[in-house]
């Protein structure tokens, strides 16, 4: 406590000291022609480039990169370069809608507007029922790593601590969960030690199924210009199909679905083999471990691989010693891994040399390839051991790096802990201590917050499916178009007559029409935000505009709702009779008007221009909703026991001045590496390196063997279907598809085979055809030529198009300690229509 | 009567004589302007472009009689017929790459439907159609010019990497991105239009054009030495060599 | 001929109203017909026919191209594929066979155009104007054919009203409805029966076709003509009818073989004494006007 007191002073210092000597402080900030610029954030990725946003009459007109942003230099990719017409859809929605029939709500009722009270009447009648019925388990959220950090956090606290249940999971579960799992495994904290810095500093660039030449554009401009300006800079690609990095790759291996396993467990035998190991680092900083195996997929227990599986989603880990890993990887020759991959001898040879040359720093960088894997905690830990094995970590260039692919999948989904199993700041439900502090700091008598993990995302369709699941609402993502098998899970989910489902969107996106509500929300520049991008950094931005028609930010829909509820519908008597003073009180009152959150007054936000800007939720609630909803998540940085160390953030008021902040912000300045000494504020003198989120401050090589994809291509479907995304559109496109030049730019989904199967098939470019999987069918056009080119036996298909729907296709098998689903692995079939 | 008869011969024969020449005057006259229309006709506006296999404009409009049948077996929006009052001979088969470029079908059926050969029947691979040749024409306004990442022209272009490429540069403003040009290669570019179409820009910045009107000569007088010699294999002057350089302490 | 009776009322009195237009109502048919095929493809995704007059491919196989577009095609010096040739060989035959110009009045879509405009002349009772050679056409036809030579260019279908409409109803019209204005006004009020008599290079084409066609019209009931003067005043071609008609006493065939006659069929139309039928050329038999059963009915000789 007495650390983070002298934090804030320290910081308010340095503020100071920049305000009296005039520099980083904008002068007036509106431009002749009128327009008011703010700085502000991009909406799509997770790189996180910084824009300012110009407003004029209330609209947002424009944008632009801020040219002093260190992640972007006033660049944009092309989603970017269009932010300004993201809200400005024809078809937003302005009111809120609910299906009703004879005036009266009924799930097969047609969507008629209603009034936001009206909606919330309806929608807290049917969550009180279902709670009634069936407990807290009965209700679920479906949240997001587009949602605001208080946002999220305001959501995870009314599901955790108010309705008492975890069933509260983010997109981001389809997304980082698998990288989440490998971090707190091999690191004990969540979130990359390195930064972008590592872009510059790397001597080798080695991508391990990410594209980032089309999903972080602005990052590889930076990666590609070091490869371009470093004498002997190299770049590696590992892909199942040839994607647009294989451009720039001096080495690019296309091997086969999930031998990545493989791939990886050779280089460390290659490292211990050839004896290039740090064996300095090794005793100092790695335990060497195992994990169960035979885990199986992920899929309904019923499902015959469960049941045949021998570990089902078990994952505690064995140490085991140095000699024992040796043994571990020793199968995994040259040989037998090119054999298996697909990739020759020479190439996977480069490959392994990079990592084992001591004189080359090496960054790796991983998205969906890795975490979308049924084997994703795994493979992350896989890298996690060649980079450890080298000691190539913590320092500038020497990375293992996950890239996230929302803006705040790392500040909302992870760092506020909206996963089913997480709280704020790296604390989670299962461990006794950390519910004990979450609830000390949220004022909740002992016992509020139920110690097991909620439902995770696919389970939360599984559950609406089975009708354990009753009341339901999705924020921010259009889970419908992005969770896996929608014909069998995801759909029927939403339609079950006994469900209530409750989405908030700007758009009528897939999602919110298989709703029984939807409630128009306000988006981006319509409301105080703050994202977190994937190097830990954090960016506020005010309300630039009013939102659309009667659209309200997802933190006053969540808010206003728990108005709604009084404590005695929600907890039982013995938990109230612990706290008698929140008897008869609301739960908005219990948990937003606690003293804490409502702590700071609803006083005009203004720039230091003098600029002065609207806040709808502090006008509508009396406080300054935003800022106290942050200082109290701040809480669980700082104070008490159970805090782990390393998640510091600087004080509300400095992100609304500072571009945006590396967390831990400690002594006022960013921490760009973490784990090392004189980078990192935690590690203290002569003590090197040090792994301080594990008790030993080593961190954790894990073996784990090849074991095949849940489902592979056979006689009947008999190609791997992978899917993805493109540049132009943003995941489920909602927004990208809104803006007519990104329409325009890639208009349709369509399926990328190889011109050989193609032949093969009978199948002639641009024909429409079908695809089929043992899960549903849908119809497209085959692509043979341009951007991937995937290798025989392999059908890459894009899911931004509502259209066509690929996910109809997607099997829901998960990495079962992760539960992230494999979105890149199932097998299909491809026919002329 | 008798001389009246031969008289009125004479007068109708001088009659259609003078209705003759008349005629021929009128045709004649006709006969000019319709051939300097044809001239004109030929100075197609560089938006429009010709189908797959359409060869040059002059032996083009010589060969096509305005039929259609490409226009219907376009299995895309691509193909129109000039209406009369559009910049473009009426009747004539041609696509707008901005509104709509030519998808590249394999099979070309658009060739293969034109009863004439004013497409080429020779066409059967269609990455060796010319249907103009995509210029940027805009440095200033290209994104990726700019150090953007937009590249749209490039990902959407059929013949990707080859037609159009990347070509990177150090971005000197911003320290540590780089730019990426996209770069037109003539020899590979087909002209279908998909970056024009796909430039996201109000105006595109790139675009399609006429390969008369696209496209540089090199003087047949001037060889560049590098290309000549990868050509050869060996250097053209053979048996050449360079003396070494005096150098302190005796380096090599 | 009374000024103020249209031609053809006796023949509407003597046989009825339809009886008395059934091969111009036939033509009509035949018009609207010929360019339903080419719409139904375009309008309703029934493809029968497709392309244009110009060239077309019927049910996938049958190519049909106009040989005058082709012939000049050919001087404009181009290669010819063979589907071209073929459907023009194919086109050729069959005009050769029912007379050239049977495409004027059964298939040219000017051709109700200027049709409009000569019965719009007649009952307004326009005269004058500007008056051509009928050899004007063959001139035209002469000079498109040199133009395409010349310039290596089909010059002609840059102006070709004919294809132009036609092409213009199917593809799309542009501003092409001005041509089919120009043409009505033209013969309206410049020229009567200017165009398609006249000017028209595409019926001069069509006409040299059919010198020898085999489908002719002929006076064959010559002798019951009451000199009404009616069919006269509705053929497009009136120098084609006076030989057949009124050669009886030289011996000149009573069977029209002009190829400039369009055998549009109105003169059959609107003749109440029935002289005139449909047959081929080589039948110059002449009924007598005597035969029982059609003996035409008095008529006023006002």
């Amino acid at each position: 406590m007495t650390v983070s007191r002298r934090d804030f002073i320290k910081t308010n210092a340095a503020l100071a000291a920049a305000t009296a000597a005039g520099v980083n402080l904008p002068g007036a900030a509106k431009a002749e022609d009128g327009i008011r610029w703010d700085k502000g954030v991009c909406r799509f990725c997770g790189t996180g480039c910084g824009v300012l946003v110009g407003v004029q009459d209330g609209r947002v007109v424009a944008t632009q990169g801020d040219p002093d942003a260190p992640v972007n230099k006033g660049l944009n990719c092309i989603k970017g370069y269009f932010l300004s017409k993201i809200m400005y859809g024809k078809d937003r929605l302005e009111t809120p809608l609910l299906r009703m029939k004879d005036g009266k709500y009924a799930k097969d009722g047609e969507f008629t507007p209603v009034s936001w009270d009206q909606a919330f009447d309806v929608m807290a009648e049917k969550w009180k029922a279902a709670m009634k019925n069936k407990g807290p388990t009965s209700v679920g959220m479906f949240g997001s790593g587009q949602w605001t950090l208080w946002e999220g956090y305001a959501a995870s606290k009314l599901m955790k601590a108010g309705f008492r249940s975890n069933n509260i999971d983010p997109n981001a579960r389809h997304c980082m969960a698998s990288a989440v799992g490998a971090f707190i495994r091999a690191f004990g904290i969540d979130e990359p030690m390195g930064c972008y810095d590592d872009l510059e500093h790397a001597d080798a660039f080695v991508l391990w199924g990410a594209n980032m030449a089309e999903m972080h554009p602005i990052l590889w401009s930076r990666l590609t210009d070091t490869r371009l300006t470093k004498k002997g800079c190299e770049v590696h690609v590992l892909s199942t199909f040839e994607n647009r990095c294989f451009e720039l790759a001096d080495n690019g291996m296309v091997f086969t679905p999930q031998t990545d396993l493989a791939i990886l467990n050779f280089i460390a035998n290659y490292i211990i083999e050839n004896k290039a190991y740090n064996q300095a680092f090794i005793d100092k900083s790695v335990n060497f471990t195992k994990t169960p195996t035979d885990i199986g997929y992920g899929l309904r227990p019923e499902h015959p691989l469960e049941k045949k599986a021998k570990n089902p989603a078990k994952g505690k880990l064995t140490n085991i010693t140095f000699e024992e890993y040796a043994a571990s990887v020793k199968p995994y020759t040259l040989e037998y891994t090119s054999k298996l991959s697909g990739v020759p001898q020479d190439q996977l040879l480069a490959l392994a040399k990079v990592y084992a040359d001591p004189n080359k720093k090496v960054s790796s960088y991983w998205t969906m390839g890795f975490n979308q894997h049924t084997r994703g905690v795994w493979v992350n830990g896989l890298l996690y051991n060649v980079h450890l094995l080298m000691g190539k970590i913590s320092e500038p260039g020497n990375s293992p790096f996950s890239l996230t692919g929302q803006p705040s999948a790392c500040g909302t989904a992870r760092e506020v802990g909206t996963f089913a199993h997480r709280l704020p700041a790296d604390l989670v439900v299962m461990n006794e201590a950390h519910r004990k502090y979450a609830e000390q700091v949220w004022k909740l008598p002992a016992g509020t917050i139920p110690p097991k993990p909620g439902y995770h995302a696919v389970l939360q369709n599984r559950m609406l499916k089975d009708g354990k699941l009753n009341a339901y609402w999705v924020q921010c993502t259009n889970n419908m178009q992005a969770a896996p098998n929608m014909n069998e899970e995801g759909y029927p989910g939403y339609r079950n007559p006994e469900n209530f489902i409750t989405v908030s969107d700007p758009y009528p996106t897939v999602t919110a029409m298989a709703a029984d509500l939807i409630l128009p929300t306000a988006m981006w520049m319509e409301k105080e935000g703050a994202y977190g991008n994937a190097e830990r950094r954090t960016q506020f931005w005010r309300q630039q505009v009013a939102p659309y028609g009667q659209a309200k930010s997802d933190v006053w829909q969540v808010i206003e709702f728990s108005k709604r509820f009084k404590m005695e519908d929600v907890w039982p008597a013995e938990l109230l009779d612990q706290k008698p003073e929140y008897k008869g009180k609301t739960l908005y009152e219990v948990l937003y008007t606690n003293g804490q959150v409502n702590k700071f007054p609803a006083d005009p936000v203004k720039d230091a221009a003098g600029n002065v800007y609207e806040n709808h939720e502090s006008a509508d609630f009396g406080f300054y909703v935003q800022k106290g909803l942050f200082e109290e998540y701040r809480l669980f940085q700082y104070e008490g026991p159970a805090a782990k160390k390393g998640h510091q953030m600087a004080d509300f008021d400095l992100y609304h001045k500072a571009r945006g902040l590396r967390w831990p912000v400690i002594d006022g300045k960013e921490t760009l590496w973490r784990y090392r000494e004189g980078y990192d504020p935690f590690v203290k003198a002569g003590e090197g390196v040090k792994f301080y989120g594990k008790p030993n401050g080593k961190a954790n090589v894990i073996f784990a063997p090849y074991e095949p994809a849940a489902e592979s291509p056979d006689d009947n479907y008999n190609l791997w279907l992978c899917t993805g995304r493109v540049l132009e559109h943003w995941h489920s496109g909602s927004m990208t598809r809104r803006v007519p030049e990104l329409y325009r730019a890639y208009p349709g989904a369509k399926i990328y085979m190889h011109p050989d199967d193609a032949e093969a098939r009978g199948l002639k470019r641009g024909q429409a055809v079908k695809v089929e999987t043992r899960r549903g069918e849908l119809v497209t056009r085959v692509e043979t030529r341009g951007r991937n080119k995937p290798p025989k036996g392999l059908v890459f298909m894009p899911w931004f198009d509502a259209s066509q729907l690929v996910n109809k296709l997607t099997l829901d098998a998960t990495d079962p300690l992760s539960k992230e689903t494999d979105f890149k692995k199932c097998a299909c079939k491809v026919m002329a229509v | 009567m008798t001389t009246q008869k031969p008289k009125r011969a004479a007068k109708s024969r001088r009659q259609f004589l003078a209705d003759t020449a008349r005629t021929a005057c009128g045709v004649g006259v006709a006969g000019l302007v319709l051939g300097l229309m044809a001239k004109q006709a030929r100075s197609l506006p560089p938006t429009a472009l010709r189908p797959p296999g359409a060869g040059t404009e002059d032996s083009f409009l010589g060969a096509c009689i305005r039929c259609g049948l490409c226009v219907r077996d376009c299995p895309y929006p691509t193909l129109s017929l000039a209406e009369l009052g559009d910049p473009v001979p009426v009747g004539t088969p041609y696509f707008v790459a901005r509104k709509a470029p030519c998808e590249m079908c394999d099979d070309i059926p658009c060739v293969a439907a034109c009863p004439t050969g004013a497409l080429d029947p020779a066409l059967t691979d269609i990455d060796k159609s010319r249907m103009g040749l995509a210029v940027l024409i805009d440095e200033e306004t290209c994104l990726n010019f700019l150090g953007l990442r937009c590249d749209v022209c490039y990902r959407v272009c059929p013949v990707i990497d080859k037609a159009i490429t990347l070509e990177r540069s150090h971005n000197v403003r911003t320290g540590h991105h780089a730019v990426f040009i996209p770069t037109v290669h003539s020899e590979h570019c087909t002209g279908c239009g998909k970056c024009e179409r796909s430039c996201v820009l109000e105006e595109a910045a790139i675009k399609v054009m006429p390969l008369a009107l696209a496209k540089g000569q090199i003087g047949g007088h001037y060889r560049l030495g590098w290309k000549e010699k990868e050509k050869a294999g060996h250097e053209l002057v053979p048996g050449l060599f360079d003396m070494p350089d005096r150098l302190p302490g005796g380096q090599p | 001929m009374n000024g103020l009776e249209k031609p053809g009322a006796a023949a509407v009195k003597e046989r009825g109203w339809i009886s008395a237009h059934k091969w111009l109502l036939a033509r009509r048919l035949v018009q609207a017909g010929v360019l339903g095929l080419f719409l139904l493809g375009p309008l309703a995704g029934v493809w029968i026919v497709k392309g244009n007059l110009a060239a077309s491919l019927t049910l996938d196989v049958l190519p049909l191209t106009d040989p005058y577009v082709f012939l000049q095609t050919l001087l404009a010096g181009q290669a010819v594929k063979t589907t071209a040739l073929l459907g023009a060989v194919i086109v050729l035959a069959f005009y050769v066979l029912v007379g050239g110009r049977t495409y004027c009045s059964w298939v040219c879509p000017i051709n109700p155009v200027t049709d409009l405009a000569h019965w719009l002349r007649a009952r307004l009772g326009l005269k004058g104007g500007v008056q051509f050679t009928r050899r004007a056409r063959y001139w035209l036809l002469a000079m498109t054919l040199a133009v395409a030579w010349i310039t290596g260019s089909v010059a002609w279908e840059l102006v070709n009203p004919v294809s132009m409409v036609f092409r213009g109803l199917v593809f799309g019209l542009g501003f092409a409805w001005t041509v089919i204005l120009a043409v009505f006004l033209f013969d309206l009020f410049v020229s009567n029966r200017g165009w398609c008599g006249h000017l028209c290079p595409v019926g001069a084409f069509y006409g040299l076709l059919g010198t020898a066609s085999l489908v002719r019209i002929s006076a064959k009931r010559r002798s019951a003509c009451d000199d009404c003067m009616d069919c006269f005043a509705v053929c497009p071609e009136p120098q084609v009818i006076n030989p057949a008609l009124k050669g009886a006493d030289k011996g000149v065939s009573p069977v029209i073989r002009f190829s400039a006659c369009t055998n549009c069929g109105r003169c059959i139309d609107v003749c109440a004494k029935d002289v005139f039928g449909f047959t081929t050329r080589f039948n110059s038999k002449e009924i007598d006007s005597d035969t029982p059963g059609e003996a035409p009915a008095l008529r006023d000789a006002a």
